[in-house]
């Protein structure tokens, strides 16, 4: 079997991400490629050589794949596909955005969203907002996939596979990038923060999260929010986690204000260790928290801040 | 323009779903259905789309058992013009979903096509993607903000470092994200006035697709259950916890 892993990057370095994809491919195994497509991202493709477990780094180096446009990068990974007997990318939005696509062009099933493997073609994966659990086989020869990087450690990076550049150019000529819009911050991306402190409703307003921020300053954490807390508005959509939202588990995760719904849940629940800051001790989130304050939060943030 | 709203029957987003005792898949017997909450913000868009003088004619179709009339009916009454049921008993995979959209998209050749970003009960989020590739559309996923502009589509997406903005010549794809807009209610003369509304059943083995399955379920399980820990009484509590006993803190 090979396996071909799309690398998540920002045509600068590679997203850590990939490393547990990596480490997905392994649990399937069998020979692994990492395929980099970006515009000027040799240094990604460097990185992506010292990926531990992976044989060859292709080298997908054009304006095309600038923006990682779904119309062009389905059409190279298609042409790629030959060769491979699995393809899989990590469930964020590059990946969900352009997987589907391959398996379509490739006219096979996709299994999204994996958290283990069981053999090479038998896969685990939440349904219903994780509140459920399906071992899915799937019978298409060829077998696409989009991994959930909660579910696989990160494997080393001492490798050294060799580096091959293709002169492949799949520009389907029916969109382009307009603009990005990025969010400003110094701290860790949600995704790959060892720390999450996460505000909700409770949180009143969106001045409060500044109460976060000292604590996330002192944690070196990232900052979240619940849905409700998106809703209201007080903090924008790319901070939400949840099933709607980003999916992480970090090895501490504060939830401020945070009821607990499912759908919250469903994205924070695999955490390591879950503390939970709730005046209300009703709330479900101390069902699933390791420790648990009952307590105004407004009392309890400066106080944690100046005992951190 | 015209505007095509595949949409989804599925659980009730607030009910809580139960494994059925021979771990062979979720027990739905008995349980409110209701349209797909990612499949309703395609419809308000398409609609305001159609209020705005964008659009000319919303159609929503659905793929499923019967019982799924009932969702294009909701589609119906929240504004779409009319609707088609590809009926069909069994459960298809997204490709083969894909596929039957394919032929209505041929028949009916819309300028856009809204879907929700994924089903809250199978959680793929393939579908709309698929249908671009199979059509040949450019397509503009998980999106914020749709503007047509001439013969092209602005479509700022939330992607995870924040939002993207990508121009697709049209016809295009869209998949919604959840703030794109707030669907309306049906009034109750609308729900009336649904009732009256086309809706034209087409079974699916009329089209010549071969729907067999690609993917099974082997099984299905309830998730694993955390325990519930221990309250704290303090502040100084909880950090020693987390440096002595969690070890998640220095």
């Amino acid at each position: 079997m090979s396996i071909l892993v799309f690398a998540e990057h920002d045509n600068k370095s590679l997203k850590a991400d990939t490393l547990k994809t990596v480490a997905a491919a392994q649990a399937i195994g069998g020979d692994i490629h990492i395929l980099v497509a970006g515009s000027d991202c040799q240094t990604v493709a460097d990185e992506a050589s010292k990926v531990n477990g992976v044989s060859k780094v292709i080298l997908a180096d054009n304006a095309a794949y600038e923006h990682q446009l779904a119309e062009n990068i389905s059409l190279l990974v298609t042409e790629l596909a030959a060769d491979y007997s699995h393809i899989l990318a990590t469930a964020l939005t590059t990946g969900k955005n352009f997987m589907p696509r391959v398996a379509a062009l490739l006219d096979v099933a996709q299994i999204s969203d994996i958290i283990a493997v069981q053999s090479s073609d038998t896969f685990v994966r939440p349904i219903y907002a994780g509140n459920a659990i399906a071992t899915v086989q799937i019978s298409d020869s060829k077998k696409v996939i989009t991994v959930r990087t909660t579910g696989f450690d990160a494997v080393a990076t001492d490798g050294s596979a060799e580096i091959v550049a293709i002169d492949t150019v799949t520009d389907a000529g029916i969109s382009s990038h307009v603009s990005d819009q990025l969010t400003v911050t110094e701290r860790p991306e949600l995704g790959a923060a060892r720390v999450i402190i996460s505000g909700g409703r409770g949180m009143q307003n969106g001045e409060n999260f500044q109460l976060l921020e000292g604590i996330a300053d002192k944690l070196g954490a990232a900052i979240g929010a619940s849905r409700a807390a998106v809703d209201a508005g007080f903090v924008p959509n790319d901070m939400q986690v949840g099933q709607t939202g980003k999916i992480v588990a970090p090895d501490l995760y504060i939830a401020v204000g945070i009821s607990g719904a499912i759908q919250h849940l469903a994205g924070m629940k695999d955490s390591k260790v879950i503390v939970a800051i709730n005046k209300d001790p009703e709330a479900p989130i101390f069902q699933v928290a390791d420790y648990g304050i009952v307590a105004d939060l407004f009392d309890a943030l400066p106080e944690l801040e100046s005992k951190l | 323009m015209k505007v095509l709203v595949p949409i989804k029957r599925v659980i009730d987003f607030n009910v809580k779903v139960r494994v059925k005792a021979d771990h062979s898949n979720v027990d739905l017997a008995n349980v409110k259905m209701a349209i797909n909450p990612f499949c309703e913000i395609a419809v308000e868009e398409a609609v305001r789309l159609k209020e705005a003088g964008t659009a000319t004619e919303v159609i929503a179709v659905s793929i499923g058992a019967k019982a799924c009339q009932e969702q294009l009916r909701t589609a119906l009454a929240l504004g779409a013009d009319r609707a088609i049921h590809i009926e069909t008993e069994l459960t298809l995979d997204a490709i083969n979903i894909a596929k039957l959209l394919q032929k209505i998209v041929e028949e009916e050749q819309p300028q856009l096509v809204i879907l929700g970003k994924q089903s809250i009960d199978s959680d793929n989020n393939q579908t709309g993607q698929m249908l671009a590739a199979l059509t040949n559309m450019a397509q503009g996923t998980f999106a914020s903000e749709v503007k047509i502009d001439g013969d092209k589509v602005n479509v700022t997406r939330e992607v995870d470092g924040g939002l993207q903005t990508v121009a697709l010549n049209l016809p295009a794809i869209v998949t919604t994200d959840l703030r794109l807009n707030e669907p309306r209610y049906a009034s109750l003369p609308n729900i009336m006035k649904a009732k009256r509304k086309p809706l034209d059943v087409k079974p699916a083995d009329s089209f010549g697709i071969d729907l067999s399955p690609r993917t099974q379920i082997l099984k299905v399980t309830p998730p694993a259950e955390r325990e519930a820990g221990i309250i704290v009484e303090s502040i100084d509590e909880l950090v020693q916890k987390l440096k002595n006993e969690a070890k998640v803190i220095s």
